[in-house]
């Protein structure tokens, strides 16, 4: 997601340069050192005993009960009452909603060939609003933006696709912000409601899509509520932040004045939050839009369908303009309400003489908007775009003639990458932790737990180490562990190095920030086939896509720690004649430490949410396990249980890390 | 500046309002004939499975039940499962390449009734090893699996650990591939590449670039007539051979593909059932459609379209 560092805010903490805790770090270094010496020593005497692995058609009793389970729920979903009052009734609600978003911007109707809004009302309607809610500059790029959709050719793809999200971004605000409000006011709903929505972002997708079309049937509910389930939880994260981070003071004058809670509430903690909660709405529209072409997989309707269907031909170019068409809407819907936080927080108080004029121009822009969107809705040129999309078959074009080259041309030299690194880094450090009895493995990972983030984290390490054992999982777990460590060592490589430079030049930032942004949303596809044909299907190839993905966001997170570096203590280290290299390595890195750990902690559940996609690409092991339980009925329960084996490393290794980044901070 | 602003308003809805008096076409003028077919037919939910041919099948049926029969087509994409899932919600009325799928055959149809057989589609569904062509040029012997050892170590990989790598496709894909290696007795390893997608890339690959690449494919395929791949004869098919997964020593079967379709469509008397019911062609036919989709790519209707308008006799049997 985009601005993702405001995604788990809690966890940056102040930083200090700590000179006296040397002597500790020191002696934290040579524990971690022992232990990992200590494994490889019993890893060499107790080699391929107790590895727990389970081939790739073999089944666990545990995973036959959730066959059974997922059985029997399809068999009497047509008497059941629950599903017959409840769950029907919930997708019809939906559905409802949906259809009518869709009529409005990109299905015909029964009585119109046509929706009833065309490209010019919704480009009319979506400048209007941008301008509305944030500034002239956004509008004029989103009516560049969406009127660039439509020269792409993909005007009706884009409107559906835009249709969905807004559904599932409506459906999920209106749980994630009344949830999110809660939690920023009772400790106690927070600490139970936060496991939950570690599960609903790190479980696959794939993992609950088939039984959604069971509960939701076939079609928009199932794609809306699958959307919604994802994009939720980064909304109640950033509201209770938001409520959270009201100072104490301001609430207790308020309270000292005699407010009751709910004027405290409405009058004090809302206004005042307004700002962090509107860039929780922003996460939700991302993490929405990342999802579009997996619900293309239950006909969800749209640019991932068109991205789905080209890739079945290897058509690279189409999926590439499709994909295209995501991003901008993407970097688009971004901007507009990035920029619509901005004016949460400069509105209040201010009032330059433009204010005045404001509500005039208002009511003018709204004339000129419903005029716009009366004559699409009137006539066939505003209707429907006009052209034949000639700027997406070029784009296409060019996309495909510059993939065959690479494939042609770096074939030999990506091999080689791909064999060092496999070779030298990877096989060896998976065969430690696969052919090591379980145990030995499950104790080392609680040791380090224990060593790095404390007695709590070491606790939980443990609990995930027994839960990953009861999976019946755990030989592909590990395999996955492997390629998930190697491609976090990976991305933090990339987020120092190009973090560092964005952080100190605002030139490279504003150059590389939009590539950044287009690597996060593109759906991972696109560019997976010309990766497939550079790198082959292997674990390498997987590790890759999880890097392009996930660097973006340790990146980032990194340029604004070492912006963050207040300004005279680097001037400070300059007069006393550090040279660039000394100033980056003593002074900005050491005192983004708190950004680091966060960029290590975010890049690491942004690489385990691609296993999924590297199990489509060679990666094997969990990804492999939870595809084949969507594909297949038989390997359902397994692929459920690979999902919650992913779900397992996430958490052991988020509370691991935001352990140790509270103990480097404090 | 505010007047300014209400002026340039006013003008600009003054002048939107004469564009609108005096030009375009309305919404609804020229296109009332286009809804007029909706016959007896009614609506008919096709799942399209994700790949190529399954597509190809799709096309010309959606094509036939439009225009001749006047039927309103839902498609619906939608894997395997799903699709068969969506016979009992209603949600799905036909689909129309199915493999074998003995296990899907035994819940909806045996045990959930909500699915039925409808005849066979007449293509001959073919799944195996194969390698690239100008492997089985350079050492012809190796389309016996007898002699697959002597090449195995040409075959590793980064990702098959010593062995030679056997390369598999998606996951949903009918395999008995680490069975029949282990088996067998080959010195190969089964790495999973996950997707049809990884599959043909590495295929593509091979051919270009003379590498050793063995997996499993299947025809009609689109993808053969860009690289026409050879099959690998693995022990002959015995009926039976392969009842017990685990033990299966024997090649795969030639499968009959076939359509299901809902009890309840089954029922409908819908014209669209009789046209699936009656739908049949040949391998040729399916990989002509196919190779305009992925190769020349057409939209699958204007593929449909073509091959329809070429092959007006076998049509008309089917909608008789």
């Amino acid at each position: 997601m985009m601005t993702v560092a405001m995604e788990k805010p809690e966890k940056t903490g102040t930083v200090e340069p700590a000179p006296a805790r040397r002597v500790r770090t020191v002696n934290r270094a040579v524990v971690v050192a022992a232990i990992l010496v200590l494994w490889l020593v019993l890893f060499a005497v107790l080699r391929g005993k107790q590895t727990l692995s389970l081939a790739a058609a073999d089944l666990t009793d545990l995973h036959r009960w959730f066959n059974d389970v997922n059985d029997s729920i399809g068999a009497d979903r047509n008497s059941n009452p629950l599903f017959l009052y409840f769950f029907n009734e919930i997708r019809l609600v939906i559905d409802t909603l949906v259809t009518f978003v869709q009529e409005l911007i990109s299905q015909p109707s029964t009585d119109r060939p046509v929706p009833q809004i065309g490209w010019l009302g919704v480009v009319g309607i979506v400048g209007y609003v941008s301008w509305a809610v944030g500034n002239w500059r956004v509008a004029l790029l989103a009516v560049a933006g969406f009127t660039f959709l439509g020269l792409q050719g993909l005007w009706q793809e884009s409107m559906d696709t835009l249709a969905l999200t807004l559904s599932a971004v409506f459906v999920a605000l209106l749980f994630a912000l009344p949830l999110g409000v809660w939690a920023g006011l009772s400790e106690r709903f927070h600490r139970i409601v936060t496991p939950f929505l570690d599960f609903m972002q790190t479980m696959p997708t794939f993992v609950y899509l088939a039984p959604l079309t069971l509960f939701f049937l076939i079609g928009p509910a199932s794609a809306t509520i699958a959307t919604a389930i994802y994009a939720a939880p980064p909304a109640i994260r950033i509201t209770a932040h938001a409520i959270r981070s009201v100072p104490r003071t301001t609430v207790e004058a308020a309270d000292s004045m005699g407010a009751t809670r709910r004027q405290t509430l409405l009058k004090v903690l809302l206004p005042m939050s307004k700002r962090t909660v509107v860039m929780g709405v922003n996460q939700t529209i991302m993490a929405a839009l990342a999802m579009v072409t997996i619900a293309a997989l239950i006909d969800a309707p749209g640019l991932g369908k068109t991205v789905v269907q080209a890739l079945q031909s290897l058509d690279v170019g189409t999926a590439f303009n499709a994909g295209l068409a995501i991003v901008v809407m993407a970097i688009v819907l971004d901007r507009v309400t990035t920029a619509a936080s901005a004016r949460a927080e400069t509105a209040r108080g201010s009032d330059s003489p433009f204010l005045k004029w404001r509500r005039q121009l208002l009511a003018a822009g709204a004339v000129v908007t419903v005029v716009l969107a009366y004559l699409s809705h009137t006539y066939v040129w505003a209707a429907e775009f006009p052209g034949d999309g000639g700027i997406g078959s070029s784009i296409a074009k060019t996309t495909a003639d510059v993939t065959t080259w690479a494939q042609d041309n770096l074939s030999g030299l990506t091999n080689a990458f791909r064999d060092a690194l496999t070779n030298g880094l990877l096989n060896p450090f998976q065969t430690v932790l696969t052919d090591s009895p379980w145990w030995l493995v499950g104790a080392a990972l609680v040791a380090l737990g224990t060593v790095l983030g404390g007695w709590r984290a070491g606790v939980t390490t443990a609990v995930c180490v027994g839960l990953l054992v009861g999976t019946g999982v755990w030989s592909d777990g590990m395999t996955t562990l492997a390629s998930t460590a190697v491609a976090t060592v990976l991305v933090m490589l990339l987020g120092v190095v190009l973090g560092v430079w964005m952080g100190r030049s605002a030139l490279v930032d504003r150059l590389l920030r939009p590539t950044l942004d287009a690597a996060q949303v593109m759906p991972p596809f696109v560019y997976l086939v010309p990766f497939l044909a550079l790198f082959g299907a292997t674990r390498f190839t997987a590790i890759v896509a999880a890097v392009v993905y996930a660097a973006p966001v340790a990146i980032k997170i990194i340029a604004d720690g070492v912006r963050a570096v207040p300004e005279t203590t680097v001037e400070a280290a300059t007069s006393t004649g550090c040279n660039t290299w000394q100033i980056i390595t003593k002074v900005q890195l050491p005192m983004s430490r708190g950004a680091l750990t966060l960029a290590t902690n975010q890049g690491l559940i942004y690489v385990l949410s691609m296993v999924v996609v590297g199990g489509l690409v060679g990666a094997g092991a969990l990804g492999y396990d939870v595809v084949a339980g969507f594909s297949q009925g038989q390997l359902y329960g397994k692929g459920l249980a690979a999902g919650l084996a992913i779900v397992l490393l996430g958490v052991m290794f988020d509370r691991i890390t935001q352990a140790a980044a509270r103990r480097a901070g404090a | 500046m505010a007047r300014h602003f209400r002026a340039g308003a006013a003008g600009l809805a003054v002048l939107g309002l004469t564009l609108t008096a005096c030009s375009g076409a309305k919404v609804g003028d020229d296109s009332a004939g286009g809804s007029g077919s909706s016959g007896k037919c009614g609506t008919f939910n096709l799942a399209i499975n994700p790949w190529v041919g399954y597509e190809a099948n799709a096309a010309v049926l959606a094509y036939v039940a439009e225009h001749d029969l006047g039927c309103k087509v839902e498609q619906k994409n939608l894997k395997e499962e799903i699709a068969w899932q969506g016979f009992g919600t209603g949600e799905v009325d036909a689909v129309v390449e199915n493999w074998g799928h003995d296990d899907l055959k035994k819940k909806y149809i045996t045990q959930q009734k909500t699915a039925v057989e409808a005849g066979t589609t007449g293509n001959k569904g073919l799944i195996g090893w194969y390698v690239p062509p100008w492997l089985a040029k350079a050492h012809p012997d190796i389309l016996d699996w007898k002699n697959l050892d002597k090449y195995a170590s040409k075959f590793k990989t980064s990702e098959s650990g010593g062995k030679g790598q056997l390369l598999d496709g998606d996951p949903s894909y009918v395999t008995n591939d680490e069975a029949l290696v282990k088996n067998l007795k080959l010195d190969f390893k089964v790495v999973y590449a996950g997707s049809e997608t990884a599959l043909i890339q590495a295929y593509r690959n091979a051919e270009k670039n003379k590498e050793w690449v063995i997996g499993y494919f299947y025809e009609p395929q689109w993808f053969l007539s860009e690289v026409p791949l050879k099959k690998v004869s693995l022990p002959a098919y015995k009926t039976g051979c392969d009842a017990d997964a685990e033990k299966v020593a024997c090649d795969y079967p030639v499968y009959n593909l076939d359509k299901i379709v809902s009890a309840k469509f089954a029922k409908s008397g819908s014209p669209a059932y009789d046209l699936v019911k009656k739908f049949n062609w040949t391998n040729d036919d399916q990989n002509t459609v196919a190779k305009y989709i992925a190769v020349d790519k057409m939209a699958p209707e204007a593929a449909a379209k073509k091959w329809v308008e070429a092959n007006r006799g076998k049509v008309d049997a089917w909608i008789k």
